[in-house]
């Protein structure tokens, strides 16, 4: 089963936040990474962009396809992982440390609440796995 | 259980061949002054010659007819590429677009000698109006990405001369990429529509969309059958809820091939819409084009097509220019006129039962493969086919370590082409591969129950010995191949070691 750390948030397109302060980081899961095989290009936003909770904000291309990422909150791009761009196996290998994507200056904090916990992520991947 | 033998060269770059200064022409003597190409062209000369390959005849013929003998084709065996329609091509479409008559004409040729080359353009464009239902074709556009661009390129100048200017256009995310991609370079946005669990689109998906976006939408564009293999039942009422809130509906018509002589498009409400020669009449594909992506209008849209169109006055065939409103040319000349040979070609072999029974073979065929192995693989949706059908791993990745990946490699022992695999797009979410298989309509029941033969046997294997199907293949030239890292560190152009 993967690998779902209790104290970050979830979205149902598989991506992760974690708050520190104003500030959340954000990545995919590991859900989201074994489904994607070796990810082999990871497109972000730059730097003072603004992105807008559930709509896209880049996409990680892996051997199989191109797949969206979808923001789990809105607000303003304040660092990108750079490393990404020439090493896009950091997300393979560790998905919610290195791995990060971008880090974004919350617009309201209240949205990161109507994210899954763990446990509710979790039980989503469970009905997942059913036909 | 057939697996595939064949003497394979192994064979190097055509620059690891030949020797310095072998050639396989032999030219004559200069028999003009030789000139100083430093003078005449100062630094524009080139100094050091082009490191082009120096190799006889018979090498250059070995190369390329040894990488041939890699390769893979519908002459070879099934190929059941999803959504790309590789479908057989009847040689009789070959033998007639080689002759001289069409083979050889120039398109600047006057105008009486081309009656012969714009009577069959006149005629292919009656037969496609009387498929789909509309008032006129054009031809011009290259390929069925042309096609859709000159569809949005007309929609946009009807709303622009509607002294209109919406910006949105409403496309499921079911759709090609081609259908964002040609609204983005008209200048518009896409609002995707989400197809849901059924992966039909419904009403009310789109009623939302366009009350969300009040005066601003320019179109919807749907692909019926969808890439999912589906009829969207719900397109006449979608049209007319799309109409009433200003839009246009554009068909993707490239699965046009599940519908001749049953569904007339634009009765459906569809004002605009392309079809891909290749997919429904038979012309060459991958690699053999070049493409035809040909566009069907309504009344509503016929002002504005490309120009030059092909007229008939009393027995004399003209291309005429004049249409004020027109969006202009689209491409050189007047399209890829072997293709409408070859595709008017097939109209005729087949005439109009034919047409229609090509369609129900297409459409049988298909749900035929799904009854024969949806035991073995999930289908993505309950929803009948039509023309291909598609499978997830779901229950195979239960069972085994087995992926889609894996089975579309194994697939080459078995001597068969893969299917089109992670796409379509909504039927791979939550982490299920996607196997989408179009057999078409040719193929006759021996071949599909061979193909399916494989298929049940590799989903047996993956349960004996998954180690050797996720090393497959075996039995071709070259065995797996590195993709994570052709990905990630490409090496783009040959180099001298």
């Amino acid at each position: 089963m993967s690998d779902v750390p209790n104290d970050l948030r979830y979205t149902k397109d598989h991506e992760w936040a974690r708050l520190h302060g104003k500030v959340a980081t954000i990545g995919i899961t590991s859900f989201a990474v074994e489904q994607l095989g070796d990810i082999t290009q990871v497109d972000l936003p730059k730097e003072g962009e603004s992105i807008k909770k559930g709509a896209v904000f880049g996409s990680v291309e892996s051997v199989k396809a191109v797949s969206d990422l979808f923001a789990p909150v809105s607000g303003t791009v304040v660092k990108v992982n750079d490393p990404l761009s020439d090493s896009p196996e950091y997300v393979n290998e560790d998905c919610y440390d290195e791995g990060w994507m971008v880090q974004v200056e919350l617009k309201d904090a209240n949205e990161l609440e109507e994210l899954m916990d763990a446990k509710a992520y979790q039980t989503y991947l469970q009905e997942q796995d059913h036909d | 259980m057939i697996e595939t033998r064949q003497l394979i060269h192994p064979e190097r770059p055509i620059f690891e061949h030949g020797a310095e200064g072998r050639s396989g022409a032999s030219l004559p003597e200069l028999d003009v002054p030789a000139i100083d190409a430093q003078k005449h062209f100062g630094k524009l000369a080139r100094v050091t010659l082009a490191a082009l390959p120096e190799v006889s005849e018979v090498e250059v013929t070995r190369h390329f007819t040894r990488l041939s003998r890699w390769n893979y084709a519908i002459d070879l065996g099934l190929y059941p590429l999803g959504s790309c329609t590789m479908k057989y091509n009847p040689k009789v479409n070959e033998r007639v677009a080689r002759m001289p008559g069409f083979a050889g004409v120039h398109p600047q040729q006057p105008e009486s000698t081309l009656q012969g080359a714009l009577e069959i353009m006149w005629r292919l464009e009656r037969v496609l109006c009387e498929l789909g239902g509309f008032r006129r074709v054009a031809l011009q556009p290259a390929a069925g990405a042309q096609g859709e661009l000159c569809g949005v390129m007309m929609i946009a100048a009807h709303h622009q001369s509607q002294g209109r200017a919406p910006s949105k256009v409403l496309i499921p995310d079911s759709a090609h990429g081609t259908n964002p991609a040609s609204c983005t370079l008209s200048s518009y946005t896409t609002v995707p529509l989400k197809t849901g669990e059924t992966g039909i689109v419904s009403v009310d998906t789109v009623a939302q969309a366009c009350a969300e976006n009040p005066g601003d939408i320019a179109a919807i564009m749907m692909t019926n059958p969808s890439t999912l293999g589906l009829f969207e039942t719900d397109l006449g009422k979608i049209a007319e809820v799309v109409h009433a809130a200003g839009g246009l509906v554009y068909m993707d018509g490239a699965n046009f091939n599940a519908l001749l002589g049953k569904v007339r498009p634009a009765e459906t409400g569809v004002d605009v819409m392309h079809i891909n020669l290749h997919k429904t009449f038979t012309t060459p594909h991958g690699g053999g084009g070049p493409g035809a992506g040909v566009v069907g209008v309504g009344a509503t849209l016929e002002p504005y097509l490309p120009t030059p169109t092909v007229e008939k006055e009393g027995d004399r065939y003209f291309l005429d220019y004049r249409r004020a409103k027109s969006i202009g040319r689209l491409r050189s000349f007047f399209g890829n006129f072997g293709m409408f040979v070859r595709a008017y070609t097939y109209m005729r072999e087949l005439g109009g039962p034919g047409l229609t029974l090509a369609t129900e073979m297409a459409v049988l065929n298909a749900n035929y493969i799904r009854a024969r192995l949806k035991d073995v693989y999930s289908l993505a949706y309950e929803a009948p086919s039509m023309h291909e059908v598609v499978f997830t791993d779901r229950k195979l990745k239960r069972e085994t370590s087995v992926q889609t990946l894996d089975v579309a490699k194994r697939l080459m022992d078995y001597g068969y082409h893969p299917p089109t695999i992670y796409f379509p797009l909504p039927a791979v979410t939550g982490g299920a591969g996607a196997l989408m298989i179009e057999p078409t309509e040719t193929e006759t029941k021996e071949t599909l129950d061979d193909f399916c033969d494989a298929l049940r046997a590799i989903a047996d294997e993956a349960k004996r010995d998954a180690e050797m199907v996720k090393q497959a293949p075996h039995q071709t030239a070259l065995g797996r191949l590195d993709e994570t890292r052709a990905a990630r560190q490409p090496i783009l152009r040959w180099r001298a070691k």
